[in-house]
C-alpha cells in the first residue's frame, strides 16, 4: 500500500509531496511515483504525528468516563499518534502486568501508540515505591513514572524515587502540589477565590515543590519532568534550573494557556481542574515560557469525567477537563496565530520533544525520509467556535465551548494507516496491516 | 428579581427597596393580625443541608406570616449533600409544589449552581452557602443599622453616613462577605480588623480598609462594630494561637465599648461565644443590637420573599 500526500506545507514551510510505503516515509519532495491513494494536501500544514505525554484514558476502572479505545479515538481526532496513559486508574498501574495490559489494549484499539505511565509509589500511596524496575523491563518498557493526580510529597521518598528511576533510565513526571499548602484547595487562591468563598490552592504550593525537586534532581543526578506547570513563578524556577544545567523538562496544558480563574466566577464546574486555572499574568508568562523554550512541551492532561461527576456543586465536582481533540487548535489560536511560535515549534512542543522525554521511537526526525509515517495534516485557515460536536471520546467536559478557535485536523496517519480521513475518525483500525 | 443569590447582586436601589419593604413588613407585625395573604396557596421549601435552627425558624416564620405553606427539609452533615442528592432533593421538592426554595448548604456557590444548572424553576433564596454569602443576614443587619441610626426617618435612606468595623474571622465568614458588599453598595465605609491569617487575599479590592487590631480600628470612632462568631477549631489549624490572645486583640470588651460614642452599635449575627469575640457585658448592653437583629430577621425575610415573588412597593 502506498499513499501520497500532495502539496502540503512541511512544518509550515515550503510545499512538498510525501510518499508513504509500508508505514514509512519513502520520499519527500516532488513525488512522481503512482500511489494507491492520494491525499490532497493543498492549503494544509503537515506536522509529525502528535505525542501526548499526559493522558488519562481511565481504563481500567473508569470506563464510564473513557476507555482505551474511546480515548485513542479522541487522540487520533486531535492529531495524536501516541499518548502516555497516566497510572491513576483503578487498579493503579503499579505492576508489570497492569502496564502490559494497558499497552496491549492500546495495540488492539490501534488508533495511536498507547504508552503506559507507571506509578511511582504503590497504589499512589506516597509511601512505598511501585514495581518500577519490573515495569521498566516489562513488555510495555515503561519510561515515564508518575503519581499524577497526587504529588510525591515526601522529600526523602522523592529523592529515592528519582535515584531509583534513574537506575533504569526513566524519568519522573511530578505533579507538583504541596499536599499541605494546597490542602482542600479547589481553585486558584487569589482575589476571585476570596470573593467566591472557595478554598484556595496557592501558587506557592506548586512552586515550592518544583524548587525542591529541581534541587533534588541536581543533587542525585537524575532527570525530572514537571507536569502541567500553571504559574508564572514556576516558569521562573524552571528557567533558573535550566540555566544552572539541571536536567529538567516541563509541560503546560492547553487550558492553562488561555483560561483563568475569572472563568470560575459562574461556579461552572467544567472549569474545575487541577492545578487550577490561574490569572492572566500567569497565562502570559506560560506563553512566554513556551516561546523561549523554558517550557518544553504542551501536554493535554486529558481528564474525562461522566456527566454526574460534574453535575454538582463546585466543591463536589471532579477535577479535570478533556483536551485531546482541542489541543492543537488551542495551541494554534494562542501561540501560532499570535506570532509567538512557528509551526516548526509546534512540531517540537507537541511531537519531537514529548517523544524524546517519553523515549518514544520514531519521532526524532519529523517528516524525514526513513521515519515512520506518523503524520498530521491540519487546515490552519479553519475558523470556528469550539463545540461539543468536535469531541470523539466518551465524555464531554470540554471548557472551550463557544471559544473562537483556529485550525482543524484534516488527516491523521499513524504508522502509514489513516486514523482520521477528511476530518473524521475512521470507525476502526484494521489490524495486522 | 427572581432569586436572591447574593448580596453582591443587589444595586443600591434594589437594596434600599428591600429595606423599605422590610419597614412595611415590620409594621404588619405590629398589627393585631400579623399576617398578609401574599403567598397564600404557595409553598416555600426550607432546604437546610447545614444545621441552623435560628435561620430556619426565621424563614419559616416569615413564610407563614405571608400565608405560605412551609415544607422543611433538613439533612445536617455533608454525607447526604453530594451532587446527585442535592439535585434530586430540589427536584423532588419542586415536584411536590414548592415555588420558593430557601437553601442553606455548606458548599460555596450552591445557589449559583442551582440557578444556572436549570435543575429547578423555583425562586431560590440563599440562606447561607459555605464561606461565600448570607445575603438575608446582611440585609437584616443593614436594616438594623438604618433603624437604629435614623428611626422614623429611615425610609428611602442608604447608609452613606455610617462607618462600620467588622472584626474577627473574615476569611471563613459568609456574614462578613455579604455585609461588606452590601454596606459598600449602600455607601457605608468599612474597615476590617483581623490577624492576617483570617483576612482573605486581595481583600483591598473590595473597597475596605484593613487594620491589624480592634484597638487600631476604634481610634476612628466607628458608628458600628460588627463582631463575628469564631470557630474554636481554627486554633488547631494555626489561624490564631489561643482564645485569650484572640480576645485580647480582637474581642469586643467592656473597656473597648467605652471607647465608642454612646450611640454607637455593637452587632453579632449569633450564636455568640460570650467571652471570646464579645464579652457578656457588651452583648447585654443597650448598645448591643443582638436581639434587634433576630427580631428584624423575620421582617427582612418577609420582604425578600415578597421581592423575589415580583412584588414591588
Amino acid at each position: 500500500m502506498t499513499v501520497v500526500i500532495r502539496g502540503a506545507s512541511l512544518l509550515g514551510g515550503g510545499n512538498a509531496d510525501i510518499l508513504i510505503r509500508d508505514g514509512v516515509i519513502q520520499e519527500v519532495g516532488t513525488v512522481t511515483t503512482k500511489a494507491d491513494r492520494v491525499i490532497d494536501g493543498a492549503g494544509l500544514v503537515a506536522l509529525p504525528g502528535l505525542v501526548d505525554l499526559h493522558t488519562h484514558l481511565r481504563e481500567p476502572g473508569g470506563e464510564s468516563a473513557e476507555t482505551i479505545l474511546s480515548g485513542s479515538r479522541a487522540a487520533a481526532a486531535g492529531g495524536f499518534t501516541a499518548v502516555h496513559a497516566m497510572a491513576n486508574t483503578s487498579p493503579v498501574a503499579d505492576t508489570a502486568q497492569r502496564v502490559e495490559l494497558v499497552a496491549e489494549l492500546g495495540r488492539r484499539a490501534g488508533f495511536v501508540e498507547v504508552r503506559p505511565v507507571g506509578a511511582v509509589t504503590h497504589n499512589l500511596d506516597g509511601i512505598q515505591l511501585a514495581d518500577i524496575g519490573a515495569m521498566a523491563r516489562s513488555a510495555a518498557a515503561v519510561t515515564v513514572f508518575s503519581d499524577d493526580g497526587r504529588c510525591v510529597g515526601d522529600a526523602l521518598l522523592m529523592r529515592r524515587a528519582l535515584e531509583y528511576v534513574a537506575t533504569f533510565g526513566g524519568v519522573i513526571a511530578q505533579h507538583a502540589q504541596d499536599p499541605r499548602l494546597a490542602a482542600d484547595g479547589v481553585m486558584h487562591e487569589g482575589s476571585v477565590s476570596s470573593e467566591l468563598g472557595l478554598r484556595g490552592w496557592p501558587s506557592v504550593a506548586e512552586e515550592s515543590i518544583i524548587a525542591r525537586d529541581v534541587l533534588l534532581a541536581e543533587y542525585v543526578g537524575a532527570r525530572l519532568h514537571v507536569c502541567h506547570v500553571s504559574t508564572a513563578g514556576s516558569v521562573d524556577v524552571i528557567r533558573w534550573a535550566k540555566k544552572r544545567g539541571i536536567d529538567v523538562t516541563a509541560e503546560v496544558t492547553p487550558h492553562h494557556l488561555v483560561l483563568t480563574d475569572e472563568n470560575t466566577r459562574s461556579y461552572d464546574t467544567v472549569f474545575k481542574v487541577n492545578p487550577p486555572l490561574r490569572t492572566q499574568s500567569d497565562v502570559d508568562e506560560l506563553r512566554r515560557g513556551v516561546a523561549d523554550g523554558t517550557i518544553d512541551i504542551v501536554a493535554t492532561d486529558h481528564a474525562p469525567h461522566p456527566v454526574a461527576s460534574k453535575d454538582s456543586t463546585w466543591q463536589d465536582a471532579s477535577f479535570g477537563m478533556v483536551g485531546l481533540e482541542s489541543a492543537l487548535s488551542v495551541v494554534q489560536t494562542t501561540l501560532v496565530d499570535s506570532g509567538l511560535i512557528s509551526w516548526a515549534d509546534v512540531a517540537r512542543i507537541l511531537s519531537v520533544a514529548p517523544a524524546a522525554i517519553g523515549q518514544v521511537d520514531g519521532y526524532a526526525a519529523p517528516l524525514a525520509v526513513g521515519s515512520p509515517a506518523h503524520i498530521t495534516l491540519v487546515d490552519p485557515a479553519h475558523r470556528t467556535d469550539w463545540s461539543i460536536d468536535r469531541l470523539r471520546g466518551r465524555s464531554s467536559n470540554t471548557p472551550f465551548v463557544g471559544m473562537p478557535t483556529s485550525g482543524r485536523v484534516v488527516a491523521t496517519i499513524f504508522g502509514g494507516r489513516e486514523t482520521v480521513i477528511d476530518g473524521e475518525t475512521v470507525d476502526s483500525i484494521e489490524m495486522g496491516m | 428579581m427572581k432569586h436572591l443569590v447574593s448580596a453582591a447582586q443587589l444595586s443600591r436601589d434594589e437594596a434600599v427597596g428591600i429595606l423599605d419593604t422590610t419597614l412595611d413588613m415590620a409594621e404588619v407585625r405590629t398589627r393585631a393580625i400579623k399576617k398578609l395573604p401574599t403567598l397564600r396557596g404557595k409553598t416555600v421549601a426550607n432546604v437546610f443541608f447545614e444545621d441552623s435552627t435560628r435561620t430556619r425558624l426565621s424563614f419559616e416564620a416569615a413564610a407563614m406570616a405571608l400565608g405560605a405553606d412551609v415544607t422543611t427539609f433538613t439533612a445536617p452533615g455533608s454525607s447526604v449533600s453530594k451532587g446527585e442528592s442535592l439535585k434530586d432533593t430540589l427536584q423532588t421538592l419542586e415536584a411536590m409544589g414548592a415555588e420558593f426554595i430557601v437553601l442553606r448548604h455548606a458548599h460555596s456557590g450552591v445557589c449559583e449552581t442551582v440557578v444556572n444548572s436549570g435543575w429547578v424553576d423555583a425562586h431560590v433564596i440563599n440562606a447561607g452557602d459555605g464561606t461565600h454569602e448570607h445575603p438575608t443576614q446582611a440585609l437584616l443587619d443593614a436594616y438594623t443599622m438604618r433603624t437604629r441610626r435614623y428611626g422614623d426617618g429611615s425610609r428611602g435612606r442608604d447608609l452613606a453616613d455610617l462607618s462600620v468595623v467588622i472584626v474577627g474571622d473574615i476569611l471563613h465568614s459568609r456574614v462578613a462577605r455579604s455585609n461588606i458588599w452590601l454596606l459598600r453598595t449602600l455607601g457605608a465605609s468599612v474597615t476590617v480588623a483581623a490577624p492576617k491569617t483570617l483576612v482573605p487575599r486581595e481583600i483591598e479590592s473590595w473597597g475596605v480598609d484593613v487594620v491589624s487590631t480592634l484597638d487600631d480600628a476604634l481610634d476612628a470612632k466607628p458608628d458600628v462594630v460588627m463582631t463575628l462568631r469564631v470557630q474554636r477549631e481554627r486554633m488547631s489549624s494555626g489561624f490564631f494561637p489561643s482564645e485569650s490572645e484572640f480576645s485580647e486583640l480582637w474581642g469586643m470588651t467592656g473597656a473597648r465599648l467605652r471607647r465608642l460614642d454612646e450611640n454607637a452599635m455593637v452587632m453579632h449575627p449569633g450564636p455568640m461565644n460570650r467571652g471570646l469575640e464579645i464579652s457578656g457585658v457588651v452583648a447585654d448592653s443597650p448598645q448591643s443590637t443582638v436581639t434587634d437583629q433576630v427580631a428584624n430577621g423575620v421582617a427582612t425575610r418577609m420582604a425578600v420573599l415578597y421581592t423575589v415573588m415580583g412584588g414591588s412597593r
